[in-house]
């Protein structure tokens, strides 16, 4: 039985130190040293070649659009690219190495120093990075027979090497993290930085971004580090912020029964969300790295990084900036439009005349709403940026009324159109023709004659049921305001 | 017209393309010889009697349509088995890679393919190339046509017996720290160590990545000459392979040494050198000088620490490329009863299928790459290497050609250095250097010493292998009108 310490206690007598490593595949269209395919999914063993199988004889070559791709990821995080840097082979037997050995960096790598700015409540957290390197994957095992998927009591197991040899970054944090929020809030800036840059889709839930945490406790005052544990493959969000705070109450409980923190590798159960140890430091691998002699070192020019550089999109934390200045965005707004995935749409919206406020609202209600009725993302709505400008556009003109806009929107997610077609096939138009409307209201005077004479006496408020007739007879597409003000003129209230 | 068998590969071409024999005939021939002596000499592990007729067909079908042929099509070539074959075994001499059949060529085998030439199958060697003598063969040794008794060197000691023995008029060899030139030396043969990243590592199943070329073995320098740049080149599926053109080599045989400045490494002689074996070196070097070539004595003084610097980088690589033959994926698998681990099985199949040599060096390379251990071995070693391409560079700045004997002694018995490991790395000394600076060096025969062949060694500067086909065909020419006949005259009847 593991003794836990209470989380607000433990924070309140030690400091977390917590560092985190994230490897992030990287979207390439081929592998890191072959020509083969990436693409997610494949049957097994199908996207392989003598390369990425180790096959005795076979060599790497570098691919050029992952050296693109992590300079441009070094060059986010405000890292030095390295001029001359170099692979290593990171030696250690496992049946998912094709070569027993996992073609890597080591004391040369390509992207040194950094930082990551996060946002944690209104408060921006500094995190530093320590380097940024290039690897491969490794294939993966499926052990068959055990109960959990385990290799422990499976009769036998199947590796697929699909995987093997994809690209992938490793982003090494300093130990600067403090807290459980600030570590999950830094691995949402980053997911969100890969997707920005380009570099990948950074789905954790397939694995393209995964996270291991280290994490140690100290006294407060205390500048040493103390003892740390690693906790490896956090697969979600929610994973790294619980398996960090599980962590923290786990070692604050040894701390405080005057025990030590075990060196060690420890892994995290989803279903519990609770960390178990592996292996401890004393029995770890020796990985024997040297540099890869199969690959000449890599020498980037200053053109070449100047280059990549300037071709840099906008990162997200300068959109940010930039969407409360020029729009007036609260930081709040921001987090909800970002939390909600529908940046890129509310400015889409906006770039095609819509008022910030009132793009903002219909991605983030209405759309947001009927995405989630769909179970789809907002953004994976078949609505544009100007689609959505259109029909605000059209409701301030008064050419729609909010009732119509909702219609509008219903076709076009219907696949009907553009809105302009949706209002001219549904004939969603309010009817602005006097004399059309007029004879609907008289019409509306004429069959409700009581109520037409409370009103003639001065109970305005029954003219409502008049206006309810008038929008019946003209199927909604009348502007109500409009029919009241005629119906009061017309009864002599006007 | 001479005996078939005995003749040049260039005399063997050009009778073909005038169609006075078929590449058939050719090919028939040496299968037949093959038949005749191999159980004597044992050069062969596989031959591949119907690959080679029907690709010797095809070289007929193709003079017939009229189709040009290059200068070597239609002449047979054994082929070192560690360079993989399409379809046909690839053992690297060893038992671990029992039953594996390669899905792909090598660059060089497509190269000696495309070039028209006819590969009759693939020659034993040292396993893994690890050796100098063709007894660490985990199936049996190769015996010297010269004398059975004695050693054909090694590692490619079957491919330099095959030509030696009249089995093939050509061999594809590897030379890692001599493998090609040292049983050329002691079979009276040609052999060469290209510039390394001149020819390309495809398909060559690594020893030691940044020392193995593969280069031919045969038994005139014009052949060398057109053999070497049919497997030139580079290669963009090998990264350490050069992007420059394939050197014009052949057009040097037969140019004139006058005025040529020609180094004798003064650290290469003296104590461990047979008298004799110093005597053919010094006659031929005197034999230059009597072609006008300027003499001149020059130091290399970190030669001395060649050696034990390729003992340490040649096994640390080996341990790491070595590391991927585990009974996972291909060849032997040993002790998979159902219920060992998967670590187990690995441990097993690496304990029975490698033998004492391979392991000796995997521990050695394993030791000197720990922790702790790397700075004192590793990277001392690197140091050295370092030394000793400067020691090249200051050299190439007085001569154009450094020379040496390419081996201490000529072939010693079969047996004699079995159990002494150090001895048997001796015969390495002289041609270690160049593999470590990565220049070109070659072997040609330069007479006999008690009745065995002695090898003459140059060296030239990276890129610059025309300059020791000038040297080495003026030596050739001179040595064979004065002797009468070419050396190979005089290798005994099978
Ligand atoms: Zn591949």
């Amino acid at each position: 039985m593991t003794l836990l310490a209470d989380f607000t206690d433990a924070v309140a007598r030690y400091e977390a130190v917590i560092g985190l490593e994230t490897h992030v595949e990287l979207g390439t269209t081929s592998k890191m040293f072959c020509g083969c395919a990436t693409e997610f999914g494949a049957p097994p063993n199908t996207q392989v070649c003598p390369t990425c199988l180790g096959l005795p004889g076979s060599l790497p070559v570098i691919n050029e659009n992952a050296i693109l791709f992590a300079v441009r990821i070094g060059l986010a995080l405000h890292s030095s690219i390295a001029d001359w840097c170099r692979f290593a082979r990171k030696n250690y037997f496992y049946p998912d190495m094709p070569k027993n050995f996992q073609i890597s960096q080591y004391d040369e790598p390509l992207c040194v120093g950094g930082h990551l700015d996060v946002e944690v409540d209104g408060q921006t957290h500094r995190v530093g990075i320590t380097r940024v390197h290039l690897e491969e994957d490794t294939g993966k095992s499926l052990h068959v027979g055990g109960a959990t998927g385990r290799i422990h009591g499976a009769t036998h197991s199947l590796v697929d090497y699909n995987r093997a040899g994809i690209p992938l970054v490793e982003i090494v944090t300093e130990p600067e993290i403090r807290s459980p929020e600030v570590a999950r809030a830094y691995v949402v800036e980053l997911r969100e930085l890969m997707v920005a840059l380009g570099v990948s889709d950074a789905r954790m839930e397939q694995g393209s971004l995964r996270c291991d945490a280290n994490v140690s406790l100290r006294q407060h005052g205390e500048s040493r580090l103390g003892t740390r544990s690693e906790t490896k493959n956090l697969n979600s969000l929610r994973s790294v912020e619980r398996a960090v705070r599980y962590e923290i109450s786990r070692q604050a409980a040894r701390l405080d029964a005057g025990g030590r923190v075990v060196q060690e590798t420890r892994h995290y159960d989803e279903g519990t969300g609770t960390t178990s140890g592996g292996r401890t430091k004393e029995e770890s691998t020796d990985y024997r790295y040297f540099p890869e002699p199969d690959l000449t070192p890599l020498a980037l020019s200053a053109d070449y990084v100047a280059a990549v550089r300037y071709d840099l999109p906008e990162l997200p934390a300068q959109r940010r900036a930039r969407m409360a200045e020029k729009f007036g965005f609260s930081p709040l707004d921001l987090e909800q439009m970002r939390n909600g995935g529908v940046l890129d749409r509310v400015e889409e919206t906006i770039a095609a005349g819509a008022p910030p406020a009132e793009a903002r609202a219909w991605w983030l209600n209405d759309l947001a709403r009927r995405a989630a009725e769909a179970g789809r993302e907002p953004a994976e709505l078949a609505i544009t940026g100007p689609d959505v400008a259109r029909v605000i556009g059209m409701v301030a003109a008064g050419t729609l009324t909010s009732a119509l806009a909702r219609q509008v929107v219903d076709g076009v997610l219907a696949g009907e159109g553009p809105p302009d077609e949706v209002v001219a096939t549904r004939g969603l138009a309010v009817v602005r023709d006097e004399s059309a409307l007029g004879a609907a209201v008289d019409e509306a005077i004429a069959a409700n004659p009581d109520v037409a004479d409370k009103v003639r006496g001065g109970k305005l408020p029954a003219v409502g049921a008049l206006v309810g007739a008038v929008m019946k007879a003209t199927k909604g597409q009348a502007d109500a305001q409009a029919v009241r003000a005629l119906l009061l003129e017309r009864l002599g209230q006007g | 017209m001479r005996e078939l068998l005995r003749l040049p590969a260039t005399e063997i071409a050009a009778a073909v393309a005038k169609g006075d024999l078929s590449a058939v005939e050719v090919t028939r021939v040496h299968l037949d010889r093959i038949a005749g002596v191999d159980g004597e000499v044992a050069a062969f592990l596989h031959v591949d009697a119907a690959g080679a007729l029907a690709a010797a067909r095809s070289i007929d079908e193709q003079r017939t349509k009229g189709e040009p042929l290059g200068p070597l099509a239609g002449v047979p070539i054994a082929i070192k088995d560690v360079l993989t074959t399409r379809g046909v075994p690839t053992t690297c001499g060893s038992r671990i890679l029992d039953g594996w059949r390669p899905p792909y060529d090598a660059t060089v085998v497509r190269k000696v393919r495309a070039a028209g030439l006819i590969p009759l199958g693939k020659a034993n060697m040292d396993e893994f190339a690890m050796g100098s003598s063709t007894e660490n063969s985990a199936f049996r040794p190769t015996r010297n046509p010269w004398d059975l008794t004695r050693i054909p060197g090694g590692s490619s000691g079957g491919s330099a017996a095959a030509v030696a023995a009249f089995e093939a008029p050509l061999a594809l060899g590897t030379d890692t720290g001599g493998s090609i030139r040292q049983p050329a030396a002691v079979c009276g043969l040609v052999g060469a160590k290209p510039t390394y990243g001149g020819v390309s590592r495809y398909g060559l199943v690594a020893f030691s990545s940044s020392l193995d070329q593969a280069g031919p073995l045969t038994r005139t320098v014009l052949d060398a000459a057109l053999l070497h740049e049919a497997i030139a080149g580079h290669d963009p599926l090998d990264s350490t392979s050069i992007d420059t053109p394939v050197p014009s080599l052949a057009a040097e045989v037969g140019r004139d040494v006058a005025g040529m400045r020609v180094g004798v490494v003064r650290e290469l002689s003296g104590e461990g050198y047979q008298p004799e074996v110093e005597e053919r070196f010094r006659e031929a070097v005197a034999l230059l000088g009597d072609l006008d070539a300027e003499i001149v004595e020059v130091s290399c003084p970190h030669f001395a620490y060649a050696l034990p610097a390729y003992y340490l980088i040649a096994p640390s690589e080996a341990s790491s490329n070595l590391a991927r033959f585990d009974g996972m994926r291909y060849g032997l698998r040993a002790g998979d009863d159902g219920v060992a681990s998967a670590e187990e099985v690995m441990s097993r199949t690496r304990a029975a299928g490698f033998g004492a040599e391979v392991k000796r060096r995997i521990m050695i390379g394993t030791y000197a790459l720990s922790s702790g251990y790397y700075e004192a071995y590793y990277g001392q070693a690197q140091k050295v290497r370092t030394l000793i391409a400067r020691d090249f560079d200051a050299a190439y700045q007085q001569v154009d050609v450094l020379v040496s004997p390419t081996t201490p002694t000529t072939a010693f018995p079969l047996g004699e250095r079995v159990d002494d490991p150090m001895a048997m790395y001796l015969a390495d000394l002289c041609t270690i250097p160049a593999n470590l600076a990565g220049v070109p060096s070659m072997s040609l025969p330069c007479g006999l010493a008690d009745g065995l062949p002695v090898g003459f060694q140059i060296m030239a500067p990276a890129l610059a292998d025309d300059r020791m086909y000038r040297v080495a065909g003026a030596l050739e020419a001179e040595l064979d009108a004065r002797r009468g006949h070419p050396l190979l005259d005089e290798v005994p009847a099978l």
